[in-house]
Parts: C-alpha cells; sequence; structure tokens
C-alpha cells in the first residue's frame, strides 16, 4: 500500500487532463449558454465556430513562426489568439447580419433558429475544410513541459512520475482569467448587466430602453472569444482536426444542459461534471489501485469500467439521467 | 398552374435529370443515382414524418439508418462456425442481465418511497448489475472475437433471407427512439435534437468497437442478396443471348439488370411507404398531428396527449430511417461503420426534406431525389468550376494546387448555403404544405 504514489498516479492520469479538459468544455459551454440565454436558441454550429476561430489562430501562429517571431517558452499560438479572436468574430457578426437578424425580426420559433444554426454549421464547416483541410494540424511549439515526469521524480523521489504540460497549465490559467473577465462584464458593467436583463426578460428590457440589437452584438463578439479561446486551448492540449470539434458538440451541449441552459455558472459547473466523469469512467485504474489497495486486492485487469471510445457515452448517459430527473440542471437554468 | 401540373413537371425534370446522366455519363452511374434517390426519398418521408407533420427535430438520423444497416448482418449473414457454443450465448446472458439490472432500476425507482433507502438500492443494483454484466459479458466477447479473428471474430447473423433485415432494421431503430422519445420528448425542442445527436454519435461509436457484434472497423463484407449476381447472369446462356438480342454487351447488361431489380424493389418500398404516409396525413391522425404541431396548448386544451402523440411519431419515422438504413448497406453489399458521417447521413436527409417541402409527402420525395442528384453531380461541378477559376493562375503555384484539392469540400460549403437560402426566401420548399 502506497497512498502517496496512488495520489501522485491518480494526479497524473485523472486530475490534471480533466481539469483542463473541463476547463476547455467551460470554455464552450459558456458559449452555447450565452446564445441560449439571449437569443434564445440552441446553436450547433458552436463546434465550427471553435473550430473556425482556431484554424485563424493556426495559420497566425504558422505566419509568425516563419517569420522567427516566437512567445519564449510560451507556444506562439498565444500571440495569434487575438488574431483569431478578431477573424471569428468578423464572421460571428456576419453571420448573424446575414442570417440569424431575419429569423429574429420575424420573432421565428427556436426550432427554426436551430435548423438555421445546422446550416451555419455546414457553411462553416466547409469553410474550415476548405482553407485548412480535414486534417490534423499541429501548431503547439514551446517548453512542452511545466513539471515533466523525471524532474517530479527526482524532484520527490516517490517511484510515480507526474507531468503537466504547458499547455494544461495555459488552459486552466487562461481560463481562469476568461471566466473572471466575463462574470466581470456581466455584472459590474452597464452592457453586462443589460445583457442579463435582456435575458431574464427580454419585454421588460425593452421597455426600460435596453437596445436589443446592441446586446445581441455584443453577445456575439463575447461568444466568439470564447469560441476561439477554447478552440485554441483544445487545439494546443490535443490536437487541432475540423471533425473533432462537430464531436464536441455533445460534451459542451451536455456540459451546458446538466448546468442549466443559460446559466453561465452552471455551464462551468457541467464542464467540469462532464470532464472529470469522462476520465474517470475511462480511465484503467489498475495503477492506482494497485499503489492504494493492499496486496492480496491487487486487481488482475485494467479495472477500466469504459473503453476510451465510450466517452461520449458518458456525457449523452449524465445528459439523459439529468433529462429525466432535472431538465432544468443543477443550477436552475431557463425554461423547460 | 395547378398542383397536379407544377409536381409533374417537377418529377419529369428529375426524369431528364437522371435519364440525361445515363446518356451524358453512363446507365449506370444513372441507375446508381435512382437506387440512393429511392431510398433517399424513403429517409426523408419518415423524417419529413417527425418534421412536418409534428415539428420535431432529429438530429440523430445517421444512428437510426446504421442501426438498419447491423440489423442486415444480424439477420442475413450466416452464423459464424462455433461462434455461438463458444461465447453467443454468454454475450447474450450479459446483455440479458444488463437490461435487467436497468429494469429493475426504473422498477425500484417506481415502487419504493423516495428516501435515502431507495438511492442505496439503485445504487447497490446498479454497481452490481453493471460488474456482474461485464464479468458474464467480457467473456463471452472475447471467446466468440478469438474464433479465426482475420475472416470472422463475430458471432455472425441468423441466415434469414436479407428482405427480411428491412423490417428487422426499423425495429431496431424504432427501439432506439423510443429510449430517446420516453427520455428528451415533453421538454424543450432543443433537447431531442441535443439528445438525437448523442444517440447517432453513440450508435457509430457502438458499431465501430464491438467487434463481435458485426466485426467493428474490419467491416462485414459479402452480404447476401435478394437479387442474382452478375457473374452468375453473366454465366447464364439465356441471359447473354437476350443481352445481345439488345446489342448490349453481357457484362454492362448484367450490372444494368441488377441494378434495375434493385430499383424495382426500392420502388414497390417506396410506393407502400408513401401510400401509408399519404393516408396517415388525410386521416384524423395526421390532422390531429398538425393540430398538435400548429399549437400545442391548444391541442393539449382538446384533451390530446401531446407527448405520447410525439413519442408515437417519433418512433415511426426513425423506424422508416432504419428500413431505409437496411436498404442501403443491402445495395452496397458490405456494411462499412466508418462510412457513416453525419454530414451525409443526417443533414444531406434535413436538406432534402426542407427543399422538397416540409409537411408534404411528395415533396419530401422529390426533395430525395433533387439532392442527392446534386450531391452525387456536385464534386464534378465543383472541379470544373475551381479548373476555371483557377485556370488563369500560374502552373504549380501553391495556391490553385490547395484550391483544386479543395473542391472535395464544396459540397459541404454548397449543401449549407442551399439551406441557408431556402430556409430563408423559400421555406415552404419546391412542393409546399397543403
Amino acid at each position: 500500500m502506497d497512498l502517496l504514489n496512488a495520489f501522485v498516479a491518480l494526479a497524473n492520469f485523472v486530475l490534471i487532463p480533466a481539469t483542463a479538459y473541463g476547463a476547455q468544455l467551460a470554455l464552450g459551454a459558456l458559449g452555447v449558454t450565452l446564445i441560449y440565454g439571449i437569443l434564445r436558441f440552441s446553436n450547433f454550429a458552436h463546434g465550427d465556430t471553435m473550430a473556425f476561430g482556431a484554424m485563424i489562430t493556426v495559420l497566425f501562429t504558422w505566419w509568425f513562426q516563419s517569420m522567427g517571431i516566437s512567445f519564449g517558452p510560451l507556444p506562439t499560438a498565444l500571440l495569434a489568439l487575438p488574431f483569431g479572436i478578431l477573424g471569428c468574430i468578423g464572421l460571428v457578426l456576419l453571420t448573424d447580419r446575414v442570417v440569424y437578424r431575419f429569423y429574429r425580426a420575424q420573432k421565428a420559433k427556436p426550432v427554426i433558429l436551430v435548423i438555421v444554426s445546422m446550416g451555419v454549421m455546414f457553411v462553416m464547416n466547409g469553410l474550415t475544410r476548405f482553407i485548412i483541410g480535414p486534417d490534423d494540424q499541429r501548431f503547439a511549439d514551446g517548453e512542452r513541459f511545466i513539471v515533466s515526469v523525471r524532474s517530479f521524480k527526482e524532484m520527490t523521489g516517490l517511484s510515480e512520475g507526474l507531468a503537466i504540460r504547458t499547455t494544461q497549465g495555459i488552459t486552466v490559467v487562461t481560463a481562469i482569467v476568461v471566466v473572471a473577465a466575463l462574470f466581470w462584464f456581466l455584472n459590474r458593467t452597464r452592457t453586462g448587466k443589460s445583457m442579463r436583463a435582456y435575458s431574464d426578460n427580454e419585454d421588460l428590457a425593452l421597455l426600460s430602453g435596453i437596445n436589443p440589437e446592441r446586446v445581441v452584438m455584443v453577445t456575439w463578439v463575447i461568444v466568439a472569444t470564447l469560441a476561439t479561446v477554447a478552440g485554441v486551448l483544445y487545439g494546443l492540449d490535443k490536437t487541432f482536426k475540423p471533425f473533432v470539434y462537430f464531436q464536441l458538440l455533445l460534451p459542451i451541449f451536455a456540459a451546458a444542459i446538466v448546468g442549466g441552459l443559460g446559466n453561465p455558472l452552471g455551464a462551468i459547473a457541467g464542464g467540469f461534471v462532464i470532464a472529470f466523469s469522462e476520465v474517470t469512467v475511462t480511465y484503467a485504474w489498475k495503477k492506482v489501485l494497485v499503489y492504494a489497495l493492499p496486496e492480496p486486492l491487487e486487481p488482475d485487469g485494467l479495472v477500466q469500467l469504459l473503453s476510451t471510445d465510450y466517452k461520449f457515452a458518458v456525457s449523452f448517459v449524465i445528459l439523459l439521467i439529468v433529462l429525466i430527473f432535472k431538465p432544468t440542471g443543477l443550477f436552475k437554468g431557463q425554461s423547460v | 398552374m395547378s398542383d397536379t401540373l407544377r409536381n409533374s413537371i417537377y418529377f419529369s425534370l428529375v426524369a431528364v435529370l437522371i435519364i440525361g446522366t445515363g446518356l451524358l455519363q453512363s446507365w449506370n452511374s444513372a441507375l446508381f443515382i435512382l437506387n440512393m434517390g429511392l431510398i433517399s426519398a424513403i429517409m426523408a418521408l419518415g423524417v419529413n414524418l417527425q418534421w412536418g407533420f409534428a415539428g420535431l427535430f432529429n438530429v440523430g438520423i445517421m444512428g437510426f439508418v446504421a442501426l438498419g444497416g447491423l440489423a442486415t448482418v444480424l439477420v442475413s449473414m450466416p452464423p459464424v462456425e462455433g461462434a455461438w457454443s463458444a461465447g453467443g450465448m454468454r454475450i447474450l446472458s450479459g446483455l440479458a442481465l444488463g437490461i435487467m439490472s436497468i429494469v429493475s432500476t426504473v422498477l425500484i425507482y417506481r415502487r419504493m418511497a423516495a428516501g435515502r433507502a431507495r438511492n442505496l438500492a439503485i445504487l447497490a443494483v446498479l454497481v452490481i448489475g453493471f460488474f456482474a454484466f461485464r464479468a458474464v459479458f467480457d467473456g463471452g466477447v472475447e471467446a466468440v472475437e478469438a474464433i479465426n479473428p482475420a475472416n470472422a471474430g463475430n458471432i455472425g447473423g441468423l441466415g434469414l433471407p436479407v428482405l427480411l433485415a428491412w423490417p428487422i432494421g426499423g425495429l431496431f431503430a424504432a427501439a432506439a427512439a423510443w429510449v430517446i422519445g420516453k427520455t428528451a420528448l415533453g421538454l424543450r425542442s432543443d433537447y431531442l435534437a441535443i439528445a438525437t445527436l448523442g444517440i447517432a454519435e453513440i450508435v457509430i461509436a457502438v458499431m465501430k468497437n464491438e467487434d463481435w457484434m458485426a466485426r467493428g472497423v474490419k467491416n462485414v463484407i459479402g452480404l447476401p442478396r435478394p437479387v442474382p449476381y452478375e457473374i452468375d447472369l453473366q454465366s447464364s446462356a439465356t441471359f447473354v443471348a437476350k443481352a445481345n438480342a439488345y446489342g448490349i454487351d453481357p457484362v454492362t447488361a448484367s450490372t444494368l439488370w441488377v441494378k434495375l431489380l434493385y430499383a424495382g424493389l426500392f420502388a414497390v418500398v417506396l410506393l407502400v411507404l408513401f401510400i401509408m404516409a399519404q393516408a396517415a396525413l388525410k386521416s384524423p391522425w395526421g390532422r390531429m398531428m398538425r393540430a398538435i404541431r400548429d399549437n400545442e396548448t391548444a391541442s393539449e386544451a382538446m384533451g390530446k396527449d401531446v407527448t405520447a402523440r410525439h413519442l408515437q411519431i417519433f418512433i415511426l419515422g426513425s423506424a422508416i430511417c432504419g428500413i431505409a438504413g437496411a436498404m442501403i448497406t443491402t445495395l452496397d453489399g458490405q456494411l462499412t461503420p466508418t462510412s457513416y458521417q453525419p454530414l451525409r447521413f443526417t443533414f444531406l436527409v434535413w436538406l432534402m426534406v426542407i427543399v422538397g417541402g416540409s409537411g408534404n409527402n411528395l415533396g419530401a420525395v422529390l426533395g430525395g431525389f433533387v439532392i442527392w442528384f446534386f450531391w452525387v453531380q456536385v464534386e464534378p461541378m465543383g472541379h470544373a468550376f475551381l479548373t476555371l477559376v483557377t485556370s488563369g493562375m500560374a502552373e504549380g503555384s501553391a495556391l490553385k494546387a490547395h484550391l483544386l484539392d479543395s473542391a472535395a469540400h464544396m459540397r459541404l460549403l454548397t449543401m449549407g448555403i442551399i439551406l441557408l437560402c431556402v430556409l430563408r426566401f423559400s421555406p415552404r420548399g419546391l412542393i409546399p404544405e397543403k
């Protein structure tokens, strides 16, 4: 029995990756939940908005790399991120102007907007594939690890190593900064308050002189920013591949619904709930159990509850459970 | 212009397009477009039932189609030697254990009073059930997958006629639809969309990874066919004589004849389903469905059980998609789980329904043909277009090469733009609902 090593193994394979993944999901779910709160539909194009923003960032990163600009130990992508955000904002505002505004003026049913967002998804997906292709793209550079397995072992003398990748560190730090800024904006600024008012009660907000088009525009700008940041962080941490972002839709929606659609705090909680369950259920627990249990109880198999290929099933089952028992989500979201 | 005249013009245009393909390209590709067009029309009918009649948004068509494909393998393939005795029964009992624990959880939840005792009981049943399921199931899977993994490694099928797989594919899809509908219907419309999106991903993941079932990504090839094989036709003297009499060489004639036979089978299914859908639309049931779609609150006040009716039509529509899925797999003669792409099997079908005219069965059928035709032809068109655009550029420039490589992705872009334009400028489609 060796609880210290067991904990290090647990941290290395479950806690740290799940935290990074949870932060990425939370950022994605925040975007979905904001659109839902203000524009009142589920945006199926969100995954591809992430992919588009990340793609612009990747292109700028390559350009910077070719000019020899680097960000020291940090990935160059962070320098390119503002440009990616700007590009994504441009596209999203254009989409809103050309596509969504018409339906808003018509007061179309939410389900129509969902179908429209599916069309937008097609177009964005097509654009991304057209420009950068459907394949994996690598754009991470800089220092690979904050703490590497070897240095951790030397430092602590434990037999189990712990690695924290730079991308994981950056993910968490960036997510905290972005979320703090978002909540400061929503709770402290006039525009943020008008957004919340609009989300709570559209008619009252309009009566009190809030300009709906401005609220919508600000929302899209924030959503594009969040989506690009989430997309780039996910791409840095794992890999940039357009189709993967489409597949992220399910965990992102699950996170937003688990937390309560329309509730930003819920989106963050939901992101971590989904990420931690996904990682714990698909992790092979053998290593941790071998350290944690006395010798005779040590398991023979991998002790993996579900193969990693079924990680989407985890978010799906959680989604179903929440829909059955608490359709408004853990934190009370908007109407059922 | 009367409706009948307009509709006949639309359908004759489709016929002209397909015959034109036959004259300009080849009759084989024309018949391929016709066959897949028939199947697409069936899928569009199913989705039209859900969206057009009831306003339900199903984003998981791919999953139901794939379940139909799975049914084809499980019904029509001959059983693998020794698989059943090695582990087949064990897999089945494992699955039964899993289902039993879920059912008993539901029973406990319904029968016991809320409180800590119930929560503990549910937790205990689920945990014990899961480990019992894994203990029984995993051994069976290992035993089955160990049998001749290069060629089999699965339990095979029941060896029944392949046509039987079509209705069974529908049943599979209906069962999945029941699970989804039970949980997600009655809530906001978006939730059904998200839940169906999820089930589709999971069905595909299961089909890719459960090798014992249908060999996973190793694919099942050589499915039995409801029509004769080309090679048999070519060696039959009477067929060769007939082909020569028409002045076609026997090889081409045999491929055309097989495709025509398929077209006949598909047309019969389409016709039957179309007549049924038409009858449903005109019946009191169909009027009730549309009343629910147009005003749920009012229908509920009239005493209609909205959620139950939604569940009913959701299951029916998904079953039709399952039948179409079994037909596609039969036509292909193989099951390749990796070929199930959401853009191809979910969003394309949506495009068919919306372009054709949601709420109108004839419209859905027309949309199926038209969109399928363009889906097949847009890639060469996109390529030709880009070749034209890039013709002024210097040979060997990187941009030119990139643009030409990207022609394949033109499809997505074009389909998305068509969808957005139809929704915006002609939301009722080519043949609007009456």
